[in-house]
């Protein structure tokens, strides 16, 4: 045969095919009678996530409905791909508050990083994964689409272990 | 007045247990035997593809397919219909019109081969008695023979015409594993022809259910027929001609839509052929086991119906099987494929026919009554040979890894050979 090809000298019991046909008959018979099957029925069943997942994000609010966020500019300062528009704007008390805050999905790499660095606890990552759009257009989330999802938020680190030791 | 109109035959009534008489009920029973055959199938056939899927996915721990109605039931119909109206991208350098032939050519033979397999015991009607078969050929089993080596026409013509160097492969490769396989399959059933001494189907069954089934009296045959049957068909461990991770499917690559699809179902068709042979050949065709009343005596609908289940079951076991054995195991290598067609199965079954003759000579001359006192002997000594060959098969490495042994100094000859020409400088310019 091919030449260079090593022939291993192993026991007929890993060589033979007769015995290695009926096993592997016997094996497949097994798992095609066992009725326990590990397919996860998608839309109805669904996968847990972990509570560290990061996915989209979600803009958490105070009681009264208004975004948390004090326009302080830390995220979009933080965020290494650039991907979260803010202008600040300021009412008549002096509170400051987003004019315009979006973030482009497509850009976000999910790192958490305007997670970690939100003063308020405003802007959070989100355990969610269903993200289909019919537009490109459609992944930039702007505040109120921010603030109207209600999928539950990425915990980053579990506040039992924060080092995660 | 009545008995000169055309249909007067079918107003007379004939003795349920003979032939009928004329010719026109004849002709009806018939038209009708051929459309409920075609019909059931088609679509046996159809369900076969979602029969595999949910094997398949059953072996893995899968559901398999489980969204289109009940247990998927209606999947075959959507992928039908996803074939007939989705957009066909035909190669520009395809020969068209063999192009167009191939996946024709591909799916007939395995459909008129059902025409002289017979699939029940007689039933009887107010007009005679109808043979549950489409046509008993007095050549049946020779006529089976010559249909099914048009198969390969198919698929060569498919991987010729599609002129893509892997198509082009498979088909070379399919035709050498016909050509290979099918005299393996030709050889071993010329033992089952030498007991009914008989080449029609019907007479075939007949002597089966007299003696004993000829997977008992001639097991050795019904284990190469078996393996053959797997080659003839393209199945895993034999589907090299198709080889999705080495040819991408070899064959039909070029194909889409329902000349695809037609591929597919001839693949199915195949098999349900390959699986009717099967019984028929060996597992006694359309007979009930341990009970005489299906072959002799008084015919009746109800017996009929019972012979025509128990073909049916004999032929969905072949079907699971070819499904079981596609799902345990890996594909054979190009040349581990023909060591195995030609170095084993050729010469064993040349000698196997030669044991069987001898056998039934000396059966004959000890005055051995051909019946179940036959059948034991011819078990005996076909556990016998059964032993002897799997002994032989398991210890020897012929379908096991790296085909066979080399001695040293060839091996070093053929390593000195490889170092040199490695070591031939290479030519100006490149």
């Amino acid at each position: 045969m091919a030449i260079g090809v090593k022939v291993m000298e192993r026991p007929v019991e890993q060589t033979s095919y007769v015995r290695a046909t009926l096993k592997g008959m016997a094996l497949t018979l097994k798992h095609l009678l066992n009725t326990h099957k590990v397919t996860v029925q998608y839309p109805e069943q669904k996968w847990p996530l972990s509570p560290r997942w990061r996915g989209t994000h979600r803009m958490l609010t105070t009681e009264d409905g208004k975004a948390k966020c004090v326009a302080c500019g830390l995220c979009p300062t933080v965020c290494p791909a650039n991907c979260i528009k803010l202008v600040p704007g300021e009412d008549e008390q002096g509170n400051r508050y987003p004019l315009i805050f979006e973030i482009d999905e497509f850009r976000c790499i999910f790192c958490g990083y305007c997670q970690e660095v939100c003063p308020e606890e405003a802007i959070h990552l989100g355990r969610h994964y269903e993200n289909s759009e019919y537009s490109r257009e459609g992944f930039v989330y702007d505040l109120e689409r921010l603030v109207s999802q209600t999928h539950p938020v990425s915990e980053l680190w579990d506040p039992a272990d924060p080092k995660g030791q | 007045m009545i008995t000169h109109l055309p249909f007067a035959p079918l107003l007379q009534v004939a003795d349920p247990q003979l032939p009928p008489t004329h010719f026109w009920p004849w002709l009806i029973f018939a038209l009708i035997k051929l459309l409920v055959v075609f019909t059931v199938y088609m679509v046996m056939a159809a369900l076969l593809t979602l029969a595999e899927r949910k094997l398949s996915a059953w072996i893995q721990d899968r559901h398999g397919p489980n969204r289109v109605g009940p247990w998927g039931l209606m999947q075959p119909l959507a992928d039908g219909l996803k074939n007939l109206v989705k957009e066909e991208a035909a190669p520009s350098f395809a020969s068209g019109a063999l192009y167009n032939l191939a996946p024709i050519i591909s799916f007939i033979p395995a459909l008129i081969t059902w025409a002289v397999i017979p699939f029940g015991a007689p039933f009887p009607t107010r007009w005679g008695r109808f043979d549950m078969v489409l046509a008993d050929l007095p050549v049946g089993y020779l006529y089976v023979l010559a249909i099914a080596s048009l198969g390969v026409y198919g698929i060569v013509l498919a991987g010729w015409s599609s002129n893509n160097k892997y198509a082009l492969l498979g088909g070379l490769r399919s035709s050498a594993q016909m050509i290979s396989y099918e005299i393996a399959m030709g050889m071993s059933t010329i033992p089952v022809v030498m007991l009914a001494g008989n080449v029609t189907l019907s007479a075939i069954v007949l002597q089966q259910s007299r003696i004993g089934w000829n997977a008992v009296t001639l097991t050795f045959a019904f284990f190469v027929f078996v393996i053959a049957a797997f080659a003839e068909t393209n199945r895993l461990p034999f589907d090299l001609p198709e080889a999705e991770s080495e040819l991408i499917t070899g064959y039909h690559t070029e194909y889409s839509s329902m000349k695809f699809s037609f591929f597919f179902i001839a693949e199915y068709a195949n098999m349900v052929t390959a699986s009717a042979m099967m019984a028929t050949l060996f597992l006694g065709g359309w007979d009930i086991p341990f009970w005489q009343g299906d072959n002799v005596g008084h015919y009746s609908a109800l017996i009929s119906i019972l012979t025509i289940l128990s073909f049916v079951i004999k032929v969905l076991f072949f079907l699971f099987f070819f499904m079981w054995i596609r799902w345990t195991l890996p594909r054979f290598r190009y040349d581990q494929l023909m060591s195995l067609g030609w170095k084993v199965l050729l010469p064993s079954t040349l000698a196997y026919i030669l044991v069987v003759a001898g056998a039934v000579i000396g059966l004959d001359a000890a005055r051995v009554p051909r019946d179940w006192h036959f059948a034991l002997s011819m078990l005996a000594l076909n556990v016998v040979i059964m032993v002897l060959v799997f002994w032989v098969l398991d210890r020897g490495r012929i379908v096991s890894p790296a085909s066979s042994r080399i001695a040293a100094p060839e091996l070093d000859r053929l390593r000195t050979m490889s170092r040199r020409s490695a070591l031939t400088p290479r030519e100006a310019g490149d």
